[in-house]
């Protein structure tokens, strides 16, 4: 079967750094990928690459066999492919349920004429898209807060509401950077559940993420990328053995000894 | 639900009475010459409401936002005065004020997608001068503008046969001169400010305040930053254009003088004074600002009354006193006099 996401040969280079080197990552329909590496390894950049904000020096990528490699953000959003950000970017001045709305931008189709004067159809097309909305933060459990500002929420509230917003364009895969940063053991738990549940109904899942028991609990296939390339890819299981992995993090006798135990220490600063 | 359009056409109503009374009103009250203040006072609400949308809204600082103005004005001189011979109807002239200056907001906008905050307001700084030095010069080789003349003699304002600048007499009713021109911008204003609060409710007007606050996030959501800041433009400039044509035909005269830096820096400070991004306080930036210069005259026969002569001329005075205004301002409420309440 044809994956939902194919990217083959991926090249960015930021100056004298080559941070991503003929990465290939490809993530099968249904699944949830897991995308792991020490802090710097490339991953975010992957992310921006994938999903347009930044363009990559050379490769491919397909998403359900449409080329999406070069396509401005919201053109990757509107082909099936959203995000959601390491560093939580919601509208912070604006309501959770706003922020909701925002992410269903590409599913309403009112213009200048239908913002001044709708018409019947157009209000019903309105009034179900709030309902969605409001149906999405049920969803992902914040539904109590839809009227507060996004940025009066706790962290892990924070969190939800941008994993619905990014819901609400109803794509096809959905990219997580690093969600479970800075939640506590039951967030946590409760994300994960959330995931498996989204995953449940449909879309595909590609994740960024610094907890391995999570990673390992949830995902069903392991990239592992290390100074920008692709050093293992399996099972959860095959690559928890896998020689390469266990020198990249633990590091090999020679060579950075600095980076010991990145695995298990949450979320660090990354590019 | 059929049970609330009866109270709002009831509220749109009484509004509208409301609205149309106001003349009769400021005149009883104050005196026929507040009646021609409180027109430009409206015209100065358009233009503020305009530039609302693309700073406030969309979060695009545009220091040059007179020029758009400029180009309405001088639309609506050049189709109905006898620069050209021309003497186009208003329904013509009005809509192609605003066109005109909305296709020149796009013309301005595409150059600047890329820029952000100081840049962007460099940039249209600059690009408001350029145009009023542009109108200034534009008398030869051939004359379009007449250059630091101005255009002179524009019809006046006139609705089918109805001509505002002369009194009308319905029954035993004897409407003033003044009062038409005045009723018409209050009409428009109002109508410029139903539009943006429906545009600000919209679909359109989330996108507007996603790129306001993360233009990455916003882009993310599948938001086309490019064609809502150009939106944001277009709109803005075309309430600047319309505001132009009315102004125009309300004062029969224009020159390039009118289209000054400072009055791009006043209709900013009106948003700002008032409330950036909230309608009611922007509306009440501009008219205190329109009307603030005027009530200060007061401090001339002020003086006379209590220190028995005039100290100081009032017009440095009010300058005065409209720097420390705002100084005052950015100190005591610094999100504006009556900015948008936070969401519950």
């Amino acid at each position: 079967m044809r994956p939902m996401l194919a990217a083959s040969g991926i090249a960015k280079r930021f100056g004298g750094l080559q941070a991503l080197d003929s990465v290939t990552l490809e993530v099968a329909r249904g699944h949830i990928h897991g995308l792991i590496g020490p802090n710097g390894a490339g991953k975010t950049t992957l992310f921006n690459v994938l999903t347009g904000l930044c363009s990559a020096d050379a490769g491919s990528v397909q998403l359900d066999g449409e080329s999406i490699a070069g396509l401005e953000p919201h053109r990757v959003v509107a082909a099936g492919l959203s995000r959601t950000f390491q560093n939580i970017r919601l509208f912070a001045a604006t309501s959770v349920l706003d922020n909701v709305l925002i992410g269903a931008h590409l599913r309403g189709s009112e213009g200048l004429l239908g913002a001044l004067l709708p018409s019947p159809a157009l209000r019903r097309v309105q009034a179900r898209l709030r309902e969605q909305a409001l149906a999405l933060l049920d969803y992902v459990g914040v539904n109590r807060h839809a009227q507060r500002l996004a940025g009066e929420l706790s962290y892990g509230d924070q969190r939800r509401v941008e994993i619905a917003r990014a819901l609400a364009a109803e794509p096809r895969l959905l990219a997580l950077d690093e969600p479970a940063a800075g939640m506590n053991p039951a967030e946590t738990q409760a994300l994960r559940d959330l995931l498996a549940r989204i995953r449940g109904d449909g879309t595909t899942l590609l994740l960024i993420e610094h907890d391995v028991k999570l990673v390992m609990g949830l995902c069903d296939r392991v990239t592992v990328l290390d100074f920008g390339r692709c050093i293992a890819d399996g099972t959860p299981e095959a690559v928890r053995g896998d020689p390469a992995v266990i020198a990249a993090y633990l590091g090999s006798a020679a060579s950075e000894p600095d980076r010991s135990g990145a695995m298990t220490i949450p979320a660090g600063s990354d590019r | 639900m059929p049970e609330t359009h009866v109270p709002r056409l009831l509220l749109i109503a009484l509004a509208a009475m409301a609205l149309v009374s106001v003349p009769w009103l400021v005149d009883g009250l104050l005196g026929i010459t507040w009646v021609r203040i409180l027109s430009f006072a409206a015209l100065y609400v358009v233009l503020a409401l305009g530039l609302n949308i693309t700073v406030g809204y969309a979060g695009l600082l545009d220091l040059g936002y007179i020029a758009f103005f400029a180009v309405g004005a001088y639309t609506y001189a050049l189709l109905s005065s006898p620069q050209f011979g021309l003497h186009w109807p208003l329904w013509a002239t009005l809509p192609l004020a605003a066109t005109a200056a909305g296709v020149f907001g796009l013309l301005l906008g595409t150059p600047l997608l890329r820029l952000r905050g100081d840049y962007l307001a460099i940039v249209t700084l600059g690009f408001g001068e350029i145009t009023r030095i542009f109108i200034n010069n534009l008398n030869a080789p051939v004359n379009i503008t007449n250059g630091p003349q101005g255009v002179n003699q524009i019809d006046a304002l006139r609705i089918g046969g109805l001509d505002l600048s002369q009194a009308l007499r319905i029954g035993d009713l004897q409407v003033p001169a003044a009062y038409l021109p005045c009723l018409l911008f209050l009409g428009v204003a109002s109508l410029v400010a139903w539009a943006c609060m429906r545009l600000q409710a919209s679909r359109i007007g989330r996108a507007w305040q996603a790129i306001r606050q993360d233009p990455l996030a916003a882009a993310a959501c599948g938001i086309d930053l490019r064609r809502y800041k150009l939106l944001a433009f277009a709109l803005g400039a075309s309430a600047g254009g319309m505001a132009g044509g009315l102004f125009a035909g309300f004062q029969g005269f224009i020159s390039p003088e009118s289209f000054s830096l400072i009055e791009s820096i006043m209709v900013l400070c009106m948003i700002v004074l008032g409330g950036m991004g909230h309608v009611p306080g922007v509306i009440l930036g501009a008219l205190i600002l329109a009307t603030l210069p005027e009530a200060l005259r007061a401090l001339g026969p002020l003086q006379q009354t209590l220190l028995g002569q005039v100290w100081v001329d009032p017009a440095d005075l009010r300058m005065l006193a409209f720097g420390l205004a705002l100084v005052a301002m950015m100190l005591l409420r610094p999100t504006g006099l009556w900015p948008a309440g936070r969401a519950r």
